[in-house]
């Protein structure tokens, strides 16, 4: 039962840093290049303008859903699995969102990296 | 891609990485710290370890929010998984500790990756890009006007 519950945090930890990051990549290119505006109108400017956009509050309420299912899901699986399996695991959904939400060129170059970067970060957790 | 460019992308993973060993390190001379004792966790961010760790964790998000402003998403996140690589290395080189043949094979995995992207294009052209440079000059002819 435990393992459910484990797996069942593991899919949302996904579901919600998906969310957030696709979400704050897309208020970002919305706000425009940070340093160009930096240069233009000062720090002041920057952060103004990235906290008056609105997607960039519900992303951080999306990466904050992460993080507390992580600690759900610490309390209900080991270490070793949550982390590793929800780690992987995003880098591969967040290439499928980026393509089909932020509408990202994913070639082949990317899917294989996304799919090295997966296989690595689970080899390094074992 | 310019130089300072790639000092940012270099921030996210130097940052993250030296922000979470210190959050760890100083949480281990707290002791664990459960939802019973929340003056515990509050207080906790006056150990010095736990507060460098915050204050390096905001300029990791700074650097991402700001690589994430000129380039994709999927180009940005695999320099986020460079950190586990600088995290062995340096257990290795300054620690001496063992890496197992799994782990170099991970590390080996995750630097291609990173590679594969790296040496690709850093942003889609088109509609996304298009939509932040009109953003950007409307809000500047809007300042000039006002």
């Amino acid at each position: 039962m435990n393992e459910i519950y484990a797996w069942a945090a593991i899919g949302l930890i996904i579901l919600a840093s998906t969310t957030g990051d696709v979400l704050l990549s897309y208020s970002m290119k919305r706000v425009g290049d940070v340093g160009e505006l930096w240069k233009r109108r000062g720090v002041l400017a920057v952060v103004g303008r990235v906290l008056a956009t609105p997607t960039f509050a519900l992303g951080l309420m999306a990466m904050g859903i992460a993080f507390y299912s992580l600690l759900f899901g610490l309390s209900w699986g080991n270490l070793s699995l949550v982390v590793p399996a929800s780690a992987s695991l995003t880098f591969v959904a967040n290439a499928v969102a980026a393509r089909l939400f932020l509408h990202e060129r994913v070639g082949r170059r990317r899917w294989i990296a996304a799919l090295l970067v997966a296989g690595g970060v689970v080899l390094m957790a074992v | 891609m310019t130089f300072r460019k790639y000092l940012v992308l270099a921030g996210i993973t130097v940052f993250s990485t030296a922000g979470d060993s210190l959050l760890a390190r100083g949480m281990k001379d707290l002791g664990s710290v459960s939802l019973h004792n929340f003056s515990g966790l509050l207080l906790s961010i006056l150990n010095p370890f736990v507060a460098t760790g915050i204050l390096l964790l905001l300029a990791f998000f700074s650097c991402y929010m700001s690589a994430l402003s000129w380039a994709d998403l999927t180009y940005v996140l695999p320099a986020t998984s460079l950190g586990y690589v600088l995290v062995a290395l340096i257990a290795h080189f300054s620690f001496h500790e063992e890496i197992s043949p799994t782990r170099w094979l991970g590390i080996a995995l995750i630097a291609a990756g990173v590679g594969f992207v790296a040496v690709g294009p850093s942003v889609t052209p088109g509609r996304q890009h298009q939509d932040s440079r009109d953003v950007g000059r409307d809000t500047v002819s809007q300042e000039v006007n006002s």
